[in-house]
């Protein structure tokens, strides 16, 4: 069996995150890491793999140069061999693009059972490419997924949505974006770190997957980004130390605030 | 003037009140029409109508109680192709933005998620970076497909009777591939839904497992109860009613905090919200620095305090 497990490389949510003059995410003014969220997807890979014979775990990114940090993280993890789909013409691509080059980076990986990915990125964060994924290559997906087991030809999952509880039943191949109730992922090992240098990474450009530059990047995306405006700050509120009458206080604001 | 359509969100016809904000925002760009997929519609008939949808599009099959989104997916293109809408307005949930995506495959066209405002040519405003810039973007190909998050704007009331088209769909194979083998709804705690609710009392890990005085908070006010991730992951409340990046996105008009430290990924769910409290017992917590009105203090006296001071004022 063989698990392709996303990961995308994006600006650290802990740090200044901004836009680049084209209104794109400023990926070189700030720090760069393994989106957090694909973290879970990587562990779940690697759970999978760890209970059964014969399990292969890929992990592929699309972006630019540094993105193989995010490969590096996954492998030091315990992936066993990684796919960096790079290229100039890929800046400023919109989710259905990128949809596009994974589909294509999976049809050419090969032979691929099962795509485990995250719930959302943490710099874009739209909740669409793994759907998009799926209608592209005409799979099951299924997302939001906090339990996950695989046998035979079947994954069968568990998700807590907004009305009801669920459990799914879906047939390989198939994709399944997980949440971060799913487990706790690990942190390389000294091992891991070392193991990870000797892991083969193939780097893919477009013309590797036969697609058309002129069908991704800035130019091609399907939705335009006129204006980006920062936030103002809020300004500072007033804050009171509790002597007793921190509650009486606080409804009075509500009160004088039309609350109650 | 052109359709724009609407997914109705339901449960069995119950509609929820962001399918009601979705109407208003699509007569600002055209004709309202709904898209209701399922059973139950003539439980939704009347507030659809209430709230401008001059035309209700009816799917019903079994296959959409069943499967995944898929069906939903292509009944809307189908019925997007066929109407000639000039856009799709989605409830930005898990399952509205899946089926937004698949969607947008079908059409050819381009997508906008977690819009906070809609405007009359649809562009879109969007809060991005855990609520750190405002963005305007715009569909430039295709039937815009536009998922938008709750409170983004106030139903309005528009009195319409609804012309209802019956349509039949026929599923391909792929809309069966992922099965629902169970359902177990989640039980009614009789405090609004937290992603519609207008306040929202949150505790964190500084509620040190006792939830009763955020819930008791909650109630004074009418409240809808949320928590963090810190007191998720510790068991005293259920994923559900989680806030932040990886729970819900809540935008109420007051959101207090109750020993919640005030981490990006927590404020990335409520920084959009209209009046900010906070209740915790270091002043150096970074929440403060969004509150309109902190107090500092131990939120076990100071919570109780204030249920007790505004049951009194209610009378
Ligand atoms: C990928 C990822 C996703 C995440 N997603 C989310 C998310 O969706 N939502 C979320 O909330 N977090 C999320 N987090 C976790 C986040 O980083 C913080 O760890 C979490 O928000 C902390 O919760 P807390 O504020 O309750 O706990 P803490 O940070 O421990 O803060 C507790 C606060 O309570 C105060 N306190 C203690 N006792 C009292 C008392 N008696 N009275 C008053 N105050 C008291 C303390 O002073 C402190 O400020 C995510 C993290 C990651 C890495
Ligand atoms: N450029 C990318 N490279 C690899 N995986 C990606 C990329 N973009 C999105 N993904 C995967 O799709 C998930 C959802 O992304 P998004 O739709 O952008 O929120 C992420 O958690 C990743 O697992």
């Amino acid at each position: 069996m063989r698990i392709v497990t996303l990961v995308k490389y994006v600006p650290d949510a802990t740090a200044y995150r901004s836009f680049a003059a084209d209104n794109t995410t400023d990926r070189a003014g700030v720090d760069g890491l393994l989106s957090e969220l694909d973290e879970y997807a990587v562990e779940e890979a690697l759970k999978i793999a760890e209970a059964g014979d014969g399990v292969e775990v890929v992990a592929l990114t699309v972006g630019p140069a540094g993105a193989d940090a995010a490969l590096k993280k996954a492998l030091q993890m315990g992936a066993g061999a990684a796919v960096h789909v790079v290229d100039d013409a890929l800046h400023g691509s919109d989710a259905l693009a990128t949809a596009r080059v994974l589909a294509a980076a999976i049809g050419k990986i090969g032979s691929v059972d099962l795509v485990l990915t995250g719930m959302a990125s943490t710099d874009g964060g739209m909740s669409v490419v793994p759907a998009m994924l799926a209608e592209l290559l005409r799979w099951a997906q299924v997302g939001f997924v906090g339990e996950l087991s695989v046998s035979g030809s079947l994954v069968t999952a568990r998700r807590d949505g907004d009305t009801a509880s669920e459990t799914i039943e879906a047939g390989l191949p198939a994709i399944v974006a997980v949440t971060d109730q799913i487990n706790e992922p690990r942190y390389p090992s000294f091992k891991g770190i070392m193991a990870a240098k000797k892991k083969p990474v193939q780097t893919w450009g477009l013309a590797d997957l036969d697609l058309d530059p002129a069908t991704v990047g800035l130019g091609a995306a399907w939705s335009v980004v006129r204006e980006v405006v920062k936030r103002p700050e809020r300004a500072a509120g007033m804050v009171v130390t509790d002597e007793g009458d921190g509650g009486v206080r606080l409804a009075e604001f509500l009160a004088d605030q039309k609350f109650i | 003037m052109a359709e724009i359509l609407v997914l109705v969100d339901h449960v069995d016809g119950q509609v929820r009140k962001t399918t009601l904000e979705l109407l208003t925002l699509a007569a600002r760009a055209g004709e309202p029409a709904a898209v209701f997929l399922g059973s139950g519609y003539g439980a939704a008939r009347d507030t659809l109508g209430a709230h401008g949808a001059g035309k209700v599009y009816v799917v019903e099959a079994g296959e959409f109680e069943q499967f995944l989104v898929v069906p939903k997916a292509e009944a809307l293109a189908h019925i997007a192709s066929s109407s000639g809408a000039a856009g799709v307005l989605v409830t930005s949930s898990p399952e509205g933005k899946e089926i937004a995506a698949r969607l947008a495959v079908k059409l050819g066209s381009g997508v906008i998620t977690d819009a906070v405002d809609v405007a009359a040519d649809l562009s879109t405003t969007q809060s991005v970076f855990a609520g750190g810039y405002t963005v305007t973007a715009a569909v430039t190909t295709g039937t815009p497909v536009i998922t938008v998050k709750p409170n983004a704007v106030t139903p309005e009331p528009a009195p319409a009777t609804p012309v209802e088209e019956k349509v039949a769909v026929a599923f391909t194979a792929a809309a069966t591939r992922a099965r629902i083998v169970d359902r177990a709804p989640r039980a009614a705690t009789g405090r609004p839904e937290l992603t519609e609710a207008s306040i929202v009392v949150s505790g964190g890990r500084g509620t040190g497992g006792d939830f009763a005085p955020v819930e008791a908070l909650a109630d004074a006010l009418g409240a809808a109860v949320g928590a963090s991730r810190a007191a998720v992951d510790l068991g005293w409340y259920p994923h559900a009613y989680q806030v932040g990046q990886t729970g819900k996105t809540v935008s109420p008009q007051l959101y207090l905090a109750a020993g919640i430290s005030g981490a990006i990924q927590h404020r990335a769910g409520m920084q959009t919200s209209k009046t900010i409290v906070v209740v915790n017992k270091d002043p150096e917590a970074p929440i403060f620095a969004m509150a309109d009105f902190g107090v500092v203090g131990d939120l076990h006296t100071v919570l109780p305090q204030a249920t007790a001071e505004i049951e009194k004022r209610k009378g």
